[in-house]
C-alpha cells in the first residue's frame, strides 16, 4: 500500500511503546457490536496505479469533453483558455498541500497571493474590499443577501428575474428556513432587462435588490438608477457577476454604486470541471467590511518591521464567534483563488481588456450569423459574450439531439426553467476565445437542419 | 457622582438620571489588545442583562451586557478610530455609552469599588 | 607543467572565525534561498502580459453604452516573471509535501499525485455542468460510484453529494433535519451542541435559523449523557455530535445518545470530520445517527490548497433520505444515469428541501476521492484508520511525561492526541511552543481548540507518516515542551528562522489594510 509507510515491524514496536498488545486495544471505546471484524464486503481490495488509472479513464471517456467539439454552453460557467503556467503554479506542492494560513510566519506564500487576489477582485468589481473567496457564485449570492439583512435589519430581498435560476433556487432554499422574504419572478423574453419593474418593488422593508450583470439572458443594463432608488429607501444594491471576464469590457458594478458585489470566478484559471470546485468572489464597500462573511487577509508588519500578511478581522468568523458568526464558512476555495489570481496576473489589464473584447466581438459576429437562420431571432440588444436566441421550436429536445451529433449547442431555457413554458423556445449561447468560426458554422448548419 | 461595578466587569457612573458605562481596567487587561468596539445605537432601549456592546481582541469577541436598563443617549465615537483607548484608559476616556436610567433601583444590586476589588482579588 | 590555479577547494580555511550569522546583513535583505518577493502591484504593469491572444474580428460593439473607460488597475507580468513570482512565494509556505503537518482535526495526510492526474483527464475537467445528461454519463457514474462507496463505508442508505465543504455539509444535514420535523408539523427551535464542538457546528445551526445550546462534557472529555438526557424535550430539534470527538476520543455512548434523542422526538447530526480514525472499522450507521458529513479533503486525501476547496458529502438515514437536496444522481434499471434537478412534473421528489448550490458539487474532488478509494480499497482503508490511530497513540504515550494529556488516563486516543499547557513556566503559552516548533522545521499542531482544554494542543500525525518521521517530530516536540516548562525566554520571540518573525495581528485588525493601495494613499492613511 503505497501511501502507508509503517512496516509490520514498526507497528509492533509502536504497540510495545504504547503498551498495547494489539491494534484492537486502541479501539476499546468502540462498542463491541459496532466494530467490523474484517474489510467491508462489497468493496474492492487495494489496487495499483495502473488499475486505478484504467478504471478512471473508462469513466472519463464516457463524457463529451467540450474541447472535442463545437461548444456553446455558459449560463454561469464559461470555457476559457487557461494558460499552461497556471496549472503548473497551482500544482506547486507548497500551495497545493498547504493548509489554511493559520501560522502566518510559514504561510506568507498563500497569504500574499490572497492579498493580491483580494486587491484584483476589488478593482475588477470597483469596490473597496474583497474577501479571500467563497465556495462559488451561488453561495456567495445568498451570503450577500444575509449580509444585507444584518446591515439593514430588514428581511425582504428583491431578486431580479435576470438572476441565474440556480442562484434563485439556493436563495429560496435558505430563505424558507431563515424566514427571509424573497420577491422573484421568471424572466420574460424581451430585449430590456427588468430594471424598471424592480424599481417599484423597492420599499422601506427592502433589505436589498439583487441584480445579475450581465443577466441570465446575457443582457446588460445600467444599475445606477436601481442603486439610487435602493439607497433612497436605505436598502442595498447587490450585483452578481457570473462572467468576470465581462468586467474587462463593461463598467464595474461598484462604479454604479453597488454596495456588495459577488460573483463566480470560475472563468479565470479554474476551468469547467462539471460545476466544481469553483470560486465565489465577494466584495463590498469599506463601511460594511465587518459584516462580511469568509476569511480576510490583511497587511501588517513582523517583529522586525518587515511587511507581512495575516488573516484578520477573524472575530467575524465561526471559529471565534460561533453561533454569532457572520457565516458558517470555514474551508473556502483557496486553490481556485490562486488559479484565478495567477491567470489574472498573466493577463494584466491589457490582456484582460483584449480578452474581453475578443470574446465580445466573436459573440457579436456569431450572434449575427445565427440570427440569419430562418426560425431564429436574437433577443438581445446588448450582450457581452453570451446572448439568447429565440427559436420557433422547443429548444430542449434540439439541444439534446445536437449533443448526440457532437455539437454542444448552448443552454436551453427549458433546462433552466423546466416549469416555464413561455421560455421553452429560448437558447442561451456563449461564445468565448475558444470558439472558432468553424464551430459557429457547425452550429448554424445543425440548427438550420433542425428548424427546416 | 457615584461609581458602581458589576460582576461582569463593567463600571457604571451615575450622575442624576444618566449613567455612563464601560469595562473595567481588570477586564481590559484580561482581554489584551482591544482592536474593535461595537457600541449600541443611540436611541436603543436596553434592559438590564441585554447584549449592549461587543469588545474584540484579535482572537476573541466578548459581549458587554447592559449593566442597567435605559435608553442609549450617547456612544463614545472616539472608540471607532481608536479602540486602544479601552486599553489605555478603560475607566475614563474608554467609556462605551451613556443611558438615561429607567430603573434606578437596579443600582442597589451593583458593587461599590471596594466590593469589586474584593471580587477581583477572589478570582 | 601548466599551473592552473583557478579551481579552489571549497572547504573553509582554518582559522577563519565566522561571525554569528544572525548578525550578518545582506545588501538585499535576502538570505540565500530565503528571498522576499514584492507584490505584483509593485513589479507588474498594466500593459505587460503573459498571454498572447489573436486579434478580435471587426464588429460594432454592443455593450449597451457601458464601456469600461477608466483604468482598472490590474498589473500584468510576463510568463517568466509570473512563474518566478509564484514559485518564490510558494517557498515561503509550509506544506505536507515539505514535512509532517500535525494539525489536529484537519487530517493533513499525503495527497497522492495520481488523484491530480485523474482529475485532469479532459473527460472530467473539460465538461460543463449543464451539458445534456447523455453527454456526461461517465461523470454521473463517477458521482454515483463515489456515493456508493460512501454509503457502504458509513452503513447509511443515502448520500447528498452537492455540499461544497464540511460546514456546507453540516448545513445540508441541519436543513434536512428541519425539513423532516416541519413535515410532521413539529416546529422545534433548539439544537444542542457540545462545548468542544468545532465553531462551524453552532454557526451552522444559527445560519439555519436555530437557537444553539451547549451540552456539557464529563470529566473524561465525552458528552455527559445524563445532562444531555435531562435537557432533551419537545423544543429540541436535534444534536450535533462530533464522533470521534474533537478531543480525539470516541464517544462510547453514541448509540445511547442517538436513542435518547430519537425517543425525545429529535434527530442526530454527526460531524464526521474525524472519520479518518474509524474508516473501514466502524460504520456510523450502526450508531443510530441520521446525518453525517464527510470531509473528502480530510479522510479521502483531496488537497487543502491553502484553505480550500473541499467537499462535504452528507450521508443520511432512512428518516432523512426523502429530504435530501437537489440535484442528485439516480441509476435507472437500464443502467442509465439520470440527474434529478428542480422539481418538474415527471420527478416525484417534492419533499427534497431544494438546492444548496448552483451545480452538482465538487466534481474535481469526487474524481480525486474516488481515485484514492480505489487505490486503497476496502482493506487499505481499514489499514488507514488503524495506522492513523496507532501513530496518534504513539505520540500520546511518547509525550505524556512532558506535556499534560488531560484525558489520556482514561485510555487510548483515536487519531489525534490532546495536550494542555499545564506546567509551562514564566508566562509561556501554547502559542510560544507552537512558534518554537516552527524553528524546529515543523508546522505546529492545532492550538487553542477544542476550547474545553486550557491552551489546547491537538496533534494529528495521520497514517502517512513513517515511524522515523514521527520519532523525529516527537524529539522536536519534547525539546520545545521542555523549554516551555523551563521558561525559556527565547520562545517568546520565536520563530527566529522563519521567513517572517511574529506578525502584529493587533495592528492588522485595528487598521485593516485588505487591498493594496498606492504608496501616496499609504502616506495619507498614516496621517
Ligand atoms: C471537527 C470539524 N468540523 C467541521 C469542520 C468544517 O469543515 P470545512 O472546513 O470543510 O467546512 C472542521 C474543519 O476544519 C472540523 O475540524
Amino acid at each position: 500500500m503505497r501511501y502507508l509507510p509503517l512496516t509490520p515491524n514498526d507497528r509492533q514496536d509502536m504497540l510495545t511503546t504504547i503498551g498495547a498488545s494489539s491494534i484492537d486495544e486502541l479501539f476499546v471505546d468502540v462498542p463491541e457490536d459496532a466494530r467490523l471484524d474484517g474489510p467491508i464486503r462489497d468493496l474492492p481490495m487495494h489496487a495499483g496505479e495502473m488499475a486505478v488509472e484504467a478504471h478512471m479513464k473508462k469513466l472519463a471517456k464516457n463524457n463529451s469533453a467540450a474541447g472535442d467539439m463545437p461548444f456553446f454552453l455558459g449560463a454561469g460557467a464559461y470555457r476559457h483558455h487557461v494558460p499552461a503556467s497556471v496549472d503548473h503554479i497551482i500544482q506547486r506542492g507548497e500551495f497545493l498541500t498547504a493548509y489554511t494560513p493559520y501560522q502566518p510566519e510559514i504561510a506568507q506564500g498563500t497569504l500574499q497571493t490572497l492579498f493580491e487576489f483580494q486587491t484584483q477582485v476589488a478593482r475588477l468589481f470597483g469596490v473597496d474590499v474583497a474577501n479571500a473567496s467563497m465556495y462559488d457564485g451561488s453561495t456567495a449570492c445568498w451570503e450577500a443577501i444575509v449580509m444585507a439583512r444584518r446591515i439593514t435589519k430588514r428581511g425582504k430581498a428583491v431578486l431580479s428575474s435576470g438572476l441565474h435560476p440556480h442562484y434563485v433556487s439556493v436563495a429560496k432554499t435558505m430563505a424558507r428556513f431563515t424566514k427571509d422574504q424573497l420577491v422573484s419572478e421568471a424572466p420574460t423574453l424581451e430585449a430590456a432587462t427588468d430594471g424598471a419593474d424592480l424599481l417599484d418593488q423597492i420599499d422601506d422593508d427592502t433589505s436589498c435588490v439583487v441584480v445579475q450583470y450581465p443577466d441570465i439572458l446575457g443582457r446588460i443594463a445600467d444599475m445606477s438608477v436601481l442603486a439610487e432608488k435602493a439607497h433612497s429607501h436605505k436598502a442595498l444594491l447587490i450585483a452578481v457577476v457570473t462572467e468576470p471576464v465581462a468586467l474587462g469590457a463593461i463598467k464595474a458594478p461598484g462604479q454604479m454604486d453597488a454596495d456588495i458585489v459577488v460573483g463566480e470566478g470560475q472563468s479565470l484559471g479554474v476551468g469547467l470541471q462539471f460545476g466544481g470546485p469553483y470560486v465565489g468572489l465577494f466584495g463590498c464597500k469599506q463601511k460594511y467590511v465587518r459584516q462580511m462573511p469568509g476569511r480576510l487577509c490583511g497587511e501588517t508588519v513582523d517583529a522586525e518591521g518587515k511587511r507581512g500578511f495575516v488573516l484578520t478581522l477573524s472575530t467575524r468568523e465561526q471559529h471565534i464567534r460561533r453561533e454569532k458568526a457572520t457565516s458558517n464558512i470555514c474551508t473556502n476555495s483557496g486553490l481556485c483563488a490562486l488559479a484565478f489570481t495567477a491567470h489574472m496576473t498573466l493577463l494584466g489589464e491589457k490582456g484582460l481588456r483584449d480578452l474581453a473584447m475578443l470574446n465580445h466581438k466573436k459573440a457579436v459576429v456569431a450572434a449575427d450569423r445565427l440570427a440569419q437562420i430562418k426560425g431564429v431571432s436574437l433577443l438581445n440588444d446588448s450582450f457581452f459574450n453570451e446572448f439568447t436566441l429565440v427559436l420557433d421550436k422547443d429548444t430542449r429536445p434540439i439541444v439534446r439531439k445536437l449533443a448526440d451529433q457532437k455539437i454542444l449547442a448552448g443552454v436551453s431555457l427549458g433546462r433552466l426553467y423546466p416549469d416555464e413554458s413561455a421560455l421553452a423556445h429560448g437558447l442561451v449561447v456563449a461564445v468565448t476565445e475558444t470558439t472558432s468560426d468553424e464551430d459557429v458554422e457547425a452550429l448554424a448548419t445543425a440548427l438550420e437542419g433542425e428548424l427546416a | 457622582m457615584s461609581r458602581y461595578y458589576t460582576d461582569e466587569h463593567e463600571w457604571v457612573d451615575v450622575e442624576g438620571e444618566t449613567a455612563t458605562v464601560g469595562i473595567t481596567d481588570y477586564a481590559q487587561e484580561q482581554l489584551g489588545d482591544i482592536v474593535f468596539v461595537e457600541t449600541p445605537e443611540t436611541g436603543a432601549e436596553l434592559a438590564q442583562g441585554d447584549d449592549a456592546a461587543v469588545v474584540e481582541s484579535v482572537k476573541a469577541a466578548s459581549d458587554v451586557y447592559a449593566a442597567v436598563s435605559g435608553t442609549v443617549v450617547e456612544v463614545n465615537d472616539a472608540l471607532e478610530d481608536e479602540p486602544a483607548l479601552v486599553n489605555s484608559s478603560a475607566e475614563e476616556d474608554g467609556w462605551f455609552f451613556r443611558v438615561t436610567l429607567s430603573d434606578k433601583s437596579e443600582l442597589d444590586d451593583l458593587m461599590d469599588e471596594k466590593a469589586y476589588k474584593a471580587f477581583v482579588d477572589g478570582l | 607543467m601548466s599551473m592552473l590555479t583557478e579551481g579552489r577547494p571549497t572547504k573553509q580555511e582554518e582559522n577563519i572565525i565566522a561571525p554569528d550569522s544572525g548578525a550578518l546583513k545582506t545588501h538585499t535583505g535576502n538570505r540565500a534561498l530565503m528571498v522576499d518577493e514584492p507584490l505584483i502591484f509593485e513589479t507588474g504593469s498594466p500593459d505587460r502580459s503573459g498571454v498572447d491572444l489573436p486579434a478580435a474580428p471587426s464588429a460594432e460593439s454592443r455593450l449597451g453604452g457601458l464601456d469600461r473607460d477608466e483604468p482598472i488597475g490590474i498589473p500584468g507580468l510576463s510568463e517568466a516573471e509570473a512563474v518566478r513570482h509564484y514559485t518564490r512565494l510558494s517557498r515561503q509556505n509550509y506544506a505536507i509535501d515539505v514535512g509532517l503537518f500535525p494539525l489536529g482535526s484537519c487530517t493533513m495526510k499525503h495527497n497522492p499525485r495520481l488523484n491530480e492526474k485523474m482529475a485532469r483527464l479532459k473527460g472530467f475537467s473539460d465538461i460543463h455542468p449543464l451539458q445534456p445528461v447523455d453527454s456526461v454519463q461517465g461523470a454521473l457514474e463517477t458521482i454515483y460510484q463515489l456515493a456508493e462507496w460512501l454509503k457502504t463505508l458509513t452503513g447509511m442508505p443515502a448520500v447528498a453529494m452537492s455540499p461544497k465543504a464540511g460546514a456546507h455539509g453540516e448545513l445540508c444535514g441541519i436543513l434536512a433535519i428541519r425539513s423532516a420535523l416541519e413535515a410532521r408539523g413539529d416546529a422545534r427551535e433548539v439544537i444542542l451542541v457540545p462545548e468542544s464542538a468545532h465553531g462551524t457546528n453552532p454557526a451552522t445551526a444559527a445560519f439555519a435559523g436555530y437557537k444553539v445550546e451547549d451540552i456539557p462534557a464529563n470529566a473524561s472529555g465525552r458528552v455527559d449523557l445524563d445532562a444531555l438526557k435531562a435537557r432533551l424535550g419537545p423544543d429540541v430539534a436535534g444534536v450535533m455530535i462530533t464522533n470521534p470527538n474533537t478531543c480525539g476520543l470516541f464517544e462510547p455512548d453514541m448509540k445511547a445518545i442517538s436513542d435518547a434523542v430519537h425517543e425525545a422526538g429529535g434527530l442526530v447530526y454527526c460531524d464526521g470530520a474525524n472519520f479518518n480514525a474509524i474508516v473501514g472499522r466502524v460504520r456510523p450507521g450502526d450508531l443510530g445517527i441520521d446525518a453525517m458529513h464527510i470531509n473528502l479533503h480530510k479522510t479521502f486525501s483531496t488537497p487543502h490548497g491553502g484553505g480550500g476547496p473541499g467537499s462535504g458529502p452528507v450521508v443520511f438515514s432512512e428518516a432523512l433520505e426523502p429530504f435530501a437536496p437537489l440535484p442528485f444522481v439516480e441509476k435507472t434499471e437500464e443502467g442509465h444515469f439520470h440527474l434529478v434537478e428542480e422539481e418538474t412534473a415527471e420527478d416525484h421528489h417534492e419533499s427534497s428541501f431544494g438546492r444548496m448550490v448552483a451545480f452538482h458539487g465538487q466534481m474535481g474532488m469526487f474524481t480525486r476521492a474516488l481515485t484514492y478509494m480505489l487505490s486503497h480499497g476496502s482493506d487499505g482503508l481499514k489499514q488507514v484508520s488503524e495506522d492513523a490511530v496507532l501513530n496518534a497513540n504513539y505520540v500520546l504515550r511518547s509525550m505524556e511525561d512532558v506535556l499534560e494529556a488531560p484525558f489520556a488516563k482514561s485510555g487510548p486516543c483515536m487519531h489525534e492526541a490532546l495536550f494542555s499547557d499545564n506546567g509551562f513556566a514564566n508566562g509561556l503559552t501554547t502559542l510560544d511552543l507552537a512558534k518554537g516548533l516552527i524553528d524546529e522545521g515543523y508546522h505546529p499542531m492545532t492550538m487553542y481548540f477544542p476550547l474545553v482544554v486550557h491552551g489546547a494542543m491537538l496533534v494529528e500525525p495521520t497514517e502517512t507518516e513513517s515511524k522515523a518521521a514521527i520519532d523525529q517530530f516527537i524529539g522536536a516536540l519534547r525539546s520545545v515542551a521542555e523549554r516551555a516548562k523551563a521558561g525559556d525566554e527565547l520562545l517568546k520571540s520565536a520563530p527566529h528562522f522563519a521567513p517572517r518573525r511574529r506578525l502584529d495581528e493587533t495592528q492588522a485588525a485595528r487598521k485593516p489594510i485588505l487591498v493594496w493601495q498606492e504608496p501616496e494613499e499609504y502616506a495619507e492613511a498614516a496621517e
